[in-house]
């Protein structure tokens, strides 16, 4: 007689295997973490004041943990966003008429904005409690990860190769079914690359998003942000560096645990199979992947998610839907109508609100601004590229250079810069420097690393036949510059200096104005207009200025890096 | 066997897409095919007759414009269960292990777990990937790849299979491999499928495999001729009646297009085109090249194509082109499947490279209309400069965005040979002088 064991009993050599205890292990530290982060968030907002932040550093892993937690649950919410709203853009025509501009122009305004706009909103959600200003919190780092990853995974499902879609519907795949199984596959390397570039920006605002100040409402949210505002009101350099270690540490695990194994698991969805780039690996992966436990935990999970995919039942007419072209294009003017009728509705109420508070004297001062924060990017792009550039493709050129490098240059650009602001801020202090000049280098403080890691890749991506040949014609000096290095590393250092100058128009709101103490330092420019307007809790002049800025942003995307980037590509693309 | 009702019925199919200039480009003109149980049907044709357009409206995933296709009496509207395709590309998921490749096609029609894995094993031991099924796509082989393919396609049981040029991507050794391992499981019974039908451009592929060969003809795609291969398998490609099969398809592809209504002088031997011409994109390279072997021994100016073809390692659609391009010029003459060069043709074989480019610039300038034109707009302005989308908008009226860049490419590359005008691609624009 057969028995009925409660466990799996089958393939099963070894009670337990050092994998099975890695991987126990770690599954219980996830448990408590998660317990112990998300502790207070239904509190109400007074425990918050009765047990204020305290500078020990013993208190900093738990803030840390508080941190990383607003960090997951955001890309969480991303992900959630990505797959319903790119899917329905690129599957609606009509969709996509709107939707696709419109996160192109998400995309331009600064993260910062959404928080100054939104935190009276999410406060009033929870009324009282911690659970509103965590909303806030996690909506702007929700706005800092989700548009570009929404985007790669849209213009992913645009590129599904056409004989995959094929096959799919020879074999008559459900759309649930070819969704999960084809297209957010084929997607994955893209959106994984995206969740890393996110994330890399979006540290930089989790530390700004957790001390939040709109006017009268004041929050710190326990996490590694709030611990470094308070450590500059309290003028502490040793609290600091504290939290620049921890936020080390931090970055290093999460790379580790989280974004390692993704990329390593990723690795076979890769649809193209370069010859000669090693498969990423990871420790991790490797350890829940040899480990019986979590195969047998994870088994029942698969074996439920394929109960999902169920068949297609109609066969319903596919392919050209000739059938009724005059219906068809009725429905396309009417919905071009619709949305030409909201965008009037909202341009007439964008209006009314700005004629209610600002004058045009507001709107020349705002733009003046813009122009000055401009001037700013230009002159720190500029800098840097001419640093950066140089050092990139003599790193890139050097293959053991490069290994070392190359890592330290992409964990620099996910290093959240502002911690470092009170450093130099309590030096400008200390020195009585311009802060017109000295504040800007902060702007650029943590996107220069995207030149410099752009710039290694296209270096080293230069074909060893082509370099063998300039050597065997002797094509050395400023030649070799000129005609070599320059117009190979042309295609990567436009899209470095496009995530770089993004990230600094986002960074000005943070590094125009800084304070030391009861020091307060503040340079000429819409960055610093948009904190003030915020600080001040004036809501016509937070709008103007995002809408401002926003404006600016979009002018550069489309007139000069958009064409840029096309001609690089056009004419500077090797292979 | 029963003789009931055919499989497939494909009946008076046209497919046309709209042009720019809201005229319709017609793809495939009245169209009429019947597949009966245990017959292999090729459709043989050139790259852009429509064959795979075809199939693809046989696959259910596109509709045609006019036309109606019956599997066992139903129309067919989307994918049909009971039939299958193999890809050119093999279409693989390179995120699928071979065994759940096979398995996706049993998986979409939710059936159980066990019945699935019994189904998919079965299927990779008969197409012989036994050992392979953790293999990741990419691990593996041309051939393998295309075995997959194949045991993906029969685990459906399907009673008709599509096959898409599906050895045209693996070299020549495997490609017969693979072809006589499916041939032998047809000929034993082993597959459950009812019918096939091919698409290929290799004529002896054709000769073969199948029971019945149609053959297509471009501009638009329709069936100009339907030989019946009564050979008995295993063919010999030795075997004259074999080989008489092969030149007897090569005269049908080369054969003049159907007379149109306006009588063609008896003595006009070539065909003009006109200025809407779509041209191939053949380099100067292999012009010289074809008109160097025809000439050369031990053709001495006149070849049969079969015979230059698998000398010079070249398929039909590669071969086409180019033997067509020399006819457009007056380089050469094509009928009776032979090729033979014309007094000019000899010139330009026994020319020197200035000699060679001065006659290929006039043959140019006279015979491809279009060269002729962006010659004299380049002459009649001041400039001697006209930006490239003036000729790509004109040509648009007539074909679309892609097979217009494609003809204005194929007229750069002539006049940059025969230095009959030069191009700028950074500034677009063409202008009459090379610079100096």
């Amino acid at each position: 007689m057969r028995r009925i064991l409660p466990i799996s009993v089958e393939h099963w050599t070894r009670a337990l295997t050092r994998w099975d205890v890695f991987a126990i292990l770690l599954v219980l530290g996830l448990l408590v973490f998660l317990a112990q982060a998300s502790r207070g968030v239904l509190a109400p907002l007074s425990e918050l004041q009765r047990a204020p932040l305290s500078l020990a550093p013993a208190r900093l892993p738990e803030y840390a943990a508080r941190t990383t937690l607003r960090m997951l649950v955001a890309l969480a919410f991303s992900l959630l966003f990505t797959f319903t709203y790119a899917t329905l853009a690129a599957k609606s025509r009509r969709a996509e008429l709107l939707l696709v501009p419109l996160l192109d122009i998400l995309q331009s305004v600064p993260i910062l904005g959404f928080i100054s706009v939104t935190i009276v909103f999410f406060m009033s959600l929870a009324p009282g409690r911690v659970l509103g200003a965590e909303f806030a919190a996690i909506f702007a780092i929700f706005t800092s990860q989700a548009w570009n990853m929404a985007f790669s995974f849209y213009q992913s499902l645009r590129t599904v190769p056409t004989e995959l879609v094929e096959a799919s519907r020879v074999f008559r795949l459900s759309s649930w079914m070819a969704f999960w199984r084809v297209e957010v596959p084929f997607a994955m390397p893209q959106l994984i690359w995206n969740m890393m570039l996110s994330m890399s920006g979006s540290w930089f605002f989790v530390v700004a998003s957790e001390a939040i100040s709109v006017g009268n409402t004041t929050v710190l949210l326990p996490g590694v942000g709030s611990y470094i505002a308070l450590a500059i009101e309290h003028k502490s350099l040793a609290a600091v560096a504290w939290a620049i270690g921890t936020m080390l540490i931090v970055i290093l695990l999460y790379d580790a645990l989280l974004f390692r194994p993704l990329v390593a698991w990723a690795d076979r969805f890769r649809f193209e199979q370069q010859a000669g780039v090693p498969p990423a690996r990871s420790w991790v992966l490797n350890m829940l992947r040899r480990s019986g436990v979590v195969a047998l935990m994870t088994r029942p999970a698969a074996a439920m998610w394929r109960r999902s995919y169920q068949p297609r039942r109609l066969d319903k007419p596919q392919g050209s839907t000739a059938a009724n072209p005059a219906r068809r294009r009725f429905i396309d003017v009417a919905w071009t109508a619709l949305l030409a009728l909201a965008v009037a509705a909202a341009l007439v109420q964008v209006w009314r609100f700005i004629a209610q508070g600002l004058s045009a004297a507001d709107i020349v001062q705002a733009c003046l601004m813009g122009l000055a924060t401009l001037a700013r990017i230009v002159v720190l792009i500029s800098l840097a590229s001419a640093i950066w550039v140089p050092i990139g493709v003599w790193v890139g050129t050097r293959p053991r250079v490069t290994g070392l490098v190359a890592p330290i240059a992409q964990f620099l650009a996910a290093f959240p810069a502002n911690l470092l602001f009170p450093i130099v801020v309590s030096a400008i202090v200390a020195g009585g420097l311009n802060p017109n000049i000295w504040l800007s280098p902060l702007m650029i403080l943590g996107t220069q690393w995207y030149i410099l890691f752009n710039v290694i890749a296209g270096a080293s991506a230069i074909p060893s036949e082509l370099r063998d040949c300039c050597t065997n014609l002797q094509v050395r000096g400023w030649l070799w510059w000129r005609t070599t290095a320059l117009p190979a590393v042309f295609p990567y250092y436009v899209t470095g200096a496009i995530t770089a100058s993004g990230g600094s128009w986002n960074a000005s709101i943070v590094a125009e104005v800084a304070s030391w103490g009861d020091q307060h330092l503040e340079a000429y420019g819409l960055g610093a207009y948009i904190a003030r307007a915020t600080q001040a809790g004036d809501f016509h002049r937070i709008v103007l200025g995002i809408a401002v800025m926003s404006l600016f942003v979009v002018i550069i995307n489309r007139g000069l890096w958009r064409p840029l980037y096309w001609y690089a590509e056009r004419n500077f693309r090797l292979g | 066997m029963t003789t009931a009702a055919p499989l497939l019925e494909v009946h008076s199919i046209r497919q046309a897409f709209p042009k720019p200039d809201g005229s319709q480009l017609l793809v495939l003109d009245d169209l009429n095919i019947e597949l009966a149980e245990g017959q292999i049907v090729g459709l043989l044709g050139r790259s852009g007759s429509g064959k795979s357009t075809l199939l693809r409206l046989i696959a259910g995933l596109a509709r045609p414009t006019g036309g109606t296709i019956t599997y066992l009496g139903q129309p067919v509207v989307a994918p049909a269960p009971g039939i299958a395709m193999v890809f050119q590309s093999f279409a693989l998921f390179p995120w699928m292990t071979v065994l759940e490749n096979v398995q996706l096609g049993l998986e979409a029609l939710g059936l159980p777990q066990a019945e699935i894995r019994r189904r998919a094993l079965a299927a990779i031991d008969l197409i012989g990937l036994d050992g392979y099924e953790s293999a990741y796509p990419r691990e593996l082989s041309g051939g393998m790849r295309q075995r997959v393919g194949f045991a993906r396609a029969l685990v459906v049981h399907p009673n008709i299979l599509l096959m898409d040029e599906p050895f045209s991507a693996l070299d020549v050794l495997t490609a017969e491999t693979l072809r006589t391992d499916f041939l032998d499981l047809w000929g034993e019974g082993k597959l459950p499928i009812k019918g096939v039908i091919l698409v290929t451009h290799n004529i002896e592929e054709a000769v073969l495999m199948c029971d019945r060969i149609l053959v297509f003809s471009t501009n638009p795609g329709h069936i100009i001729s339907e030989i019946k291969v009564d050979l008995p398998q295993p063919r010999n490609r030795l075997d004259p009646k074999f080989r008489d099969l092969v030149e007897r398809i090569y005269v049908a592809m080369t054969a003049r297009p159907r007379a149109s209504p306006l009588a063609v002088p008896a003595a006009e031997k070539f065909r003009a085109i006109g200025i809407d011409a779509m041209l191939p994109r053949v380099s100067a390279n292999l012009i010289s090249g074809l008109i160097e072997a025809v000439a050369g021994a031990p053709y001495n100016g006149r070849a049969d194509l079969p015979v230059i073809a698998s000398a010079l390692h070249m398929e039909v659609d590669d071969l086409f082109p180019v033997a067509e391009t020399l006819q457009m010029l007056r380089l050469a003459d094509i009928e009776g499947g032979d090729i033979a060069l014309t007094e000019l043709g000899k010139q330009f074989a026994e020319a020197d490279m200035d000699g060679r480019k001065q006659l290929f610039q006039r043959q140019l300038i006279a015979h491809v209309p279009l060269a002729a034109h962006i010659r004299r707009v380049l002459q009649d302005r001041a400039s001697h400069t006209a930006p490239k989308s003036r000729f790509l908008d004109e040509l648009e009226d007539h074909m679309d965005t892609e097979r217009a860049e494609s003809t204005l490419r194929a007229v750069i590359g002539w006049a940059r040979f025969a230095e009959a005008f030069a191009y700028d691609d950074q500034s677009q624009t063409f202008s009459l002088e090379n610079p100096t």
